[in-house]
């Protein structure tokens, strides 16, 4: 799958170098800003409060 | 009919590939919750300590009206959900422990600290003064609560007065145990005549499964 995207990237070796690492930083970003916040509140110990 | 040799050879290739994906995939899936657990354990603290600041400013905004003799400080403090209300010390959690409590405990509320239950008492007020905050992630301010003590103090600074609280009671409970927060605790219907103050947060540590519960009494006032 890796090296599949590796064929598809465009340039040479240091332009896909670079565009590779912009692809991880995108999806670090994602991850980080969207899927975890919203993931957190789903883990057991959340509830902290009595109903 | 048989598979001539080139057959089986493109068989094995094929099937190579598709093995070759699903590791690429468990190993890429085995970092992302490596990520995560990082995130949850430390990345949630870091939002929570940036709210904290915010709030901090909030709460030096009102004391500086308050100061100013402004009569709208009263209803500017009447905080809606998610605004900073009072602030709270616990010596015995060490000297730095000081969280700036927000109203309300929805979960946004308390991703931004420890939170005030809207129904409950104000810090001094004769009634039951709740406040819940979490034992793990964002910045898991009652990460330690099974420490303290009986007698132990809680200060909670509230509208230019300090409140000192002592701890009375530290016991599980059920998460639908809602009594716990009642103006008497376990007596909903009773009519409070004391000032109580009530921790609340998940246990074990991690877990949702029970709540600790910290009761405690108003020792004395200082203006």
């Amino acid at each position: 799958m890796y090296a599949w995207i590796w064929r598809h990237l465009p340039g040479p070796t240091p332009l896909r170098l670079v565009v590779a690492l912009l692809l991880v930083a995108a999806v670090a970003a994602l991850l980080l800003t969207v899927v975890f916040p919203w993931a957190v509140p789903l883990l057991p110990g959340q509830d902290v409060s009595v109903e | 009919m048989s598979a001539t040799p080139a057959d089986q050879d493109r068989a094995g290739t094929r099937t190579r590939a598709a093995v070759g994906v699903v590791g690429e995939l468990l190993l890429t899936a085995g970092v992302v919750l490596c990520l995560f657990v990082v995130y949850a354990l430390f990345g949630t603290g870091v939002a929570t300590s940036q709210a904290q600041d915010a709030l901090d400013r909030e709460l030096e905004a009102l004391d500086r009206l308050e100061v100013g003799g402004d009569t709208t400080a009263e209803g500017a403090a009447e905080a809606q959900a998610g605004a900073a209300y009072a602030r709270m010390r616990i010596p015995r959690l060490g000297e730095g422990w000081e969280w700036v409590v927000v109203q309300g405990v929805e979960v946004a509320d308390l991703q931004r600290g420890p939170g005030h239950y809207l129904a409950s008492a104000d810090p001094g007020e004769i009634g039951n003064f709740a406040v819940a905050g979490h034992r793990a992630t964002y910045g898991e301010p009652f990460a330690h609560l099974d420490r303290v003590r009986v007698g132990d103090a809680i200060l909670v600074d509230y509208q230019g007065a300090e409140y000192r609280y002592l701890v009375t009671e530290s016991f599980l409970t059920t998460p639908g145990n809602g009594d716990v927060v009642a103006p008497v605790p376990g007596d909903p219907t009773a009519r409070p005549t004391e000032a109580l103050i009530t921790l609340t947060t998940c246990h074990p540590r991690f877990s949702g499964r029970e709540r600790l519960i910290i009761h405690g009494v108003l020792e004395g006032q200082v203006d």
